[in-house]
C-alpha cells in the first residue's frame, strides 16, 4: 500500500488563511445579511430565504438579469469570431509582429473608469468628435444619452475596443505553437484554406479559446464601470445591467438584505454558468 | 510512381546569393529511378531537409529544374506534385478519428466514397491499425501517429513518391527498430519511391537501395552501403560513415604508394592529380596486427561489444584498428599491416586513386 504524505497541506496554510481574511469571511458577512433584516442600531432580525424569493419574483431583478445576459451574449458573439479574425490575419513573422502585439494590447492597458470617460466624450453629440460626426456629418440620428438603441449599440461598441484584444492575443499564442509541419502536411494532403482552419488551427486554438471564453464571459457578466461612466445605467434603466442594478439596491437604496441575497444570485448563476460553457468545451478531451 | 531527375538545382536562402557560401544547395544533379528506396544521409544542416521540401515543392529552388517522369514540375504546388511526405513530429488531425485522418487526403481530392473505403481498409491492414480505425487520433502513442502519418502518404495509390524526413526522431529506440521493418515492408508492397532523410547511418543503411551522403550543401557521394564503406570518394564519407569512422592519415603521394610518418603503404591503384593535401584513407577494419610492419604504440582499448578499438600512436598520429579477438594490451608496442586494397589516398578530401583492376 501506498503511504501519502500529508504535509504539502501546511504549506498551502498560509494562502488558505489570506484567502479567507479577504474572501471567505467577507463573503460570510454577505451570507448573513441576505438572511437578516435591520432597521439600523445595529439590530437584526431573521428573515429566512424572503429577500431570495422577492428578489428572484421582482420585476426589476428579473429585467436586469435579461439585460445581463443579452448583453454577454451579443458580447461573446461579436468578440469570439472577431477575436479569431483578427488573430488569423496577423503576420506570424516579421517587422510588423511586435507593432501589431502592441498595438493590440493597449486598449486592455487603459484603466475601466478611463475607459469609460474617453467613449463618454467621445460619443456625445455636439461635442464628441463621433457623436458629431455621426448627427452632423452623417445626419444619422444618434444620441447615446437619450436613445435606448443608441446607448446599447455604443456600450456593445466600446467593450468590443476594450476587450477582443483580449481574445485576439489568446487566439494568436495558440497559432504560432503550431508547427509549420501541420501547414506543410495539410498542404500535401491538399486540404483546402477552410479545412486548415477547421481541422488544424481551431483544434489547435481550442485550449486558450476555452480560456477567452470564460474570460469573456465572466468579465462581461460582471462588468460595471465602463457602462456606469458612459450611461450611468440609462436613459431609464435601459443599460442598467446586474452590477449596476446591485450597486443602486446596496449604495442607493441602503437595503442590505436584498442586495445580499441579489449578490449571491449574481455569484451563483456566474459560477454556474461558467462550469457549463467548462464543461461543454473540454467534454472532447474526456473521451 | 516516378522517376525523379534533379537537375541543376540550387537553392538559396538569401534574396541576392552572392559567392558559393551563400548556397544552402550547391548544384545537385542526381537521377532516381523509379520506385527506388533512397536515403539522404548527411549531419544537421547539409542541406537535406532544403533538398527534400524543394522535392515536395514546399520551397521553390533559386536556380535548376526538377522533372517527375521528364515532366517540369518546379513551379508547381505541392498539392499538384502528387507527392507525399512524412514529418520529424508526427502530424496527425486531433478532432478526426484514425480512419478519418487516411481518408482525409483522399476526400480532400474528391475520390468517391466507395474507392476511399477500400483504400482506407487496404492502408490499414498493412500498417496494422486496422482496430484503431474508429478511434480518435488524438490518443494515440507518437508511434502509431506516426504510422497515420505515412498511411496519409501511402493512401493515395497515384504518389510520384514518398517523403520522410527523419521520421524516426520521436519514436522510442526499441519501436525505431519495428517501424523501419514496417517501412521496407511498405516499400516492397506499394513500389513508390521513397526518399528518407537522416543523420543517421544506421537507419540510412538499412533503408536504402542507394544513399546520397551530403555534406554542406553538396552531394558528395551516392552509392549503395556496400559502396559508402568499401570505397569512400570523399574522407567525409569515410569519416561520417562506418563506427569508428575511417583513419584520415597525412601523407605523401608517391606512385601507388603512400609515406605516412617514414612508412611506406601500398595503395589499391596509382594515385592520380597533384599538389593539395593529401591523406591516406583506410578504415579501422582493414588493419591488422603482425609480427612485422608499421611499428605502434598502443594507448587505449576499448570493448564495444562484438570487438575492440584499439588506438594506437604511429609517430604523432593516431591510429584506430579493430581487433576481432585478442587484442594487444595497452602500452605494448605492436605491427599494424594495412590492407592494400583498401589503402587510398585522397586529395583535399577527394579520393586520388586509381581502382585496382579486377
Amino acid at each position: 500500500m501506498r503511504t501519502e504524505n500529508q504535509k504539502a497541506w501546511f504549506f498551502v496554510l498560509p494562502v488558505l488563511a489570506l484567502v479567507a481574511f479577504n474572501a471567505l469571511v467577507p463573503m460570510m458577512t454577505v451570507v448573513n445579511y441576505s438572511v437578516q433584516e435591520t432597521f439600523g442600531n445595529n439590530q437584526f432580525f431573521w428573515e429566512g430565504l424572503g429577500w431570495f424569493e422577492q428578489i428572484l419574483r421582482s420585476d426589476r431583478f428579473q429585467a436586469a438579469l435579461g439585460r445581463q445576459f443579452l448583453f454577454t451574449f451579443l458580447i461573446l458573439l461579436i468578440e469570439v469570431p472577431l477575436g479569431i479574425i483578427v488573430a488569423l490575419s496577423m503576420p506570424r513573422k516579421g517587422f510588423w509582429v511586435p507593432v501589431c502585439l502592441v498595438l493590440m494590447a493597449l486598449p486592455m492597458l487603459i484603466p475601466w473608469n478611463v475607459v469609460g470617460s474617453m467613449w463618454n466624450i467621445f460619443t456625445l453629440p455636439k461635442i464628441g468628435l463621433m457623436g458629431y460626426f455621426l448627427n452632423d456629418v452623417l445626419g444619422i440620428n444618434y444620441d447615446m444619452t437619450q436613445q435606448p438603441l443608441s446607448a446599447w449599440i455604443t456600450v456593445i461598441v466600446m467593450d468590443v475596443w476594450h476587450w477582443t484584444s483580449l481574445v485576439v492575443l489568446l487566439c494568436y499564442a495558440g497559432l504560432v505553437s503550431i508547427p509549420d509541419a501541420y501547414y506543410q502536411a495539410a498542404k500535401i494532403d491538399g486540404a483546402s484554406p477552410w479545412s486548415v482552419f477547421r481541422y488544424i488551427q481551431l483544434p489547435k486554438m481550442k485550449t486558450v479559446l476555452t480560456i477567452a471564453v470564460l474570460l469573456r464571459f465572466m468579465d462581461s457578466f460582471n462588468i460595471y464601470t465602463e457602462p456606469f461612466v458612459l450611461t450611468g445605467g440609462g436613459p431609464g434603466n435601459s443599460t442598467t445591467l446586474l452590477s449596476i442594478d446591485l450597486v443602486k439596491i446596496a449604495l442607493g437604496q441602503f437595503d442590505l438584505g436584498p442586495a445580499a441575497a441579489m449578490s449571491l444570485i449574481y455569484f451563483a448563476i456566474t459560477l454556474l454558468v461558467s462550469w457549463v460553457f467548462y464543461t461543454l468545451m473540454t467534454k472532447d478531451d474526456a473521451q | 510512381m516516378a522517376q525523379i531527375k534533379l537537375s541543376n538545382l540550387r537553392h538559396s536562402y538569401m534574396p541576392a546569393p552572392k559567392g558559393p557560401e551563400d548556397y544552402a544547395l550547391k548544384e545537385i544533379d542526381v537521377t532516381w529511378r523509379d520506385g527506388g528506396a533512397y536515403a539522404l544521409l548527411g549531419p544537421s544542416g547539409c542541406g537535406k531537409s532544403t533538398l527534400l521540401n524543394i522535392i515536395s515543392g514546399l520551397l521553390t529552388p533559386s536556380e535548376g529544374r526538377i522533372l517527375f517522369d521528364d515532366q517540369d514540375v518546379t513551379a508547381l504546388p505541392p498539392d499538384q506534385r502528387n507527392i507525399a511526405q512524412v514529418f520529424q513530429f508526427p502530424v496527425i488531425y486531433d478532432t478526426m478519428t484514425v480512419g478519418e485522418n487516411l481518408a482525409f487526403p483522399l476526400k480532400n481530392r474528391g475520390v468517391d466514397a466507395a474507392t476511399i473505403k477500400r483504400r482506407v481498409d487496404e492502408i490499414a491492414e498493412m500498417l496494422d491499425v486496422t482496430d484503431m480505425l474508429n478511434t480518435r487520433a488524438s490518443g494515440l502513442s507518437p508511434d502509431n501517429k506516426q504510422k497515420i502519418s505515412m498511411g496519409r502518404g501511402l493512401v493515395r495509390d497515384d504518389v510520384n513518391a514518398v517523403m520522410f524526413d527523419e521520421p524516426l526522431t520521436v519514436i522510442d529506440p526499441h519501436l525505431k527498430w519495428k517501424l523501419r521493418s514496417k517501412l521496407k515492408e511498405l516499400h516492397q508492397r506499394v513500389k513508390a519511391t521513397m526518399i528518407y532523410v537522416t543523420h543517421d547511418q544506421t537507419e540510412a543503411l538499412t533503408f536504402a537501395d542507394e544513399v546520397v551522403v551530403m555534406q554542406e550543401g553538396e552531394v558528395v557521394q551516392i552509392g549503395t552501403p556496400v559502396d559508402l564503406f568499401e570505397r569512400p570518394q570523399h574522407t567525409f564519407v569515410g569519416h561520417f560513415i562506418g563506427s569508428p569512422g575511417m583513419n584520415v592519415l597525412p601523407c605523401e603521394a608517391k606512385g601507388d604508394r603512400a609515406i605516412f610518418e617514414g612508412h611506406e603503404v601500398l595503395l589499391e591503384g596509382t594515385t592520380n592529380g597533384e599538389g593539395g593535401r593529401t591523406d591516406l584513407g583506410i578504415r579501422p577494419e582493414y588493419i591488422s596486427f603482425g609480427e612485422t610492419g608499421i611499428p605502434a604504440h598502443v594507448t587505449k582499448v576499448s570493448d564495444v561489444g562484438r570487438h575492440f578499438v584499439v588506438s594506437a600512436m604511429v609517430g604523432n598520429t593516431a591510429v584506430k584498428a579493430v581487433a576481432e579477438h585478442n587484442a594487444p594490451d595497452p602500452g605494448s608496442h605492436v605491427y599494424l599491416n594495412f590492407k592494400a586494397e583498401q589503402s587510398r589516398v585522397y586529395r583535399d578530401g577527394w579520393i586520388a586513386t586509381e581502382e585496382r583492376a579486377q
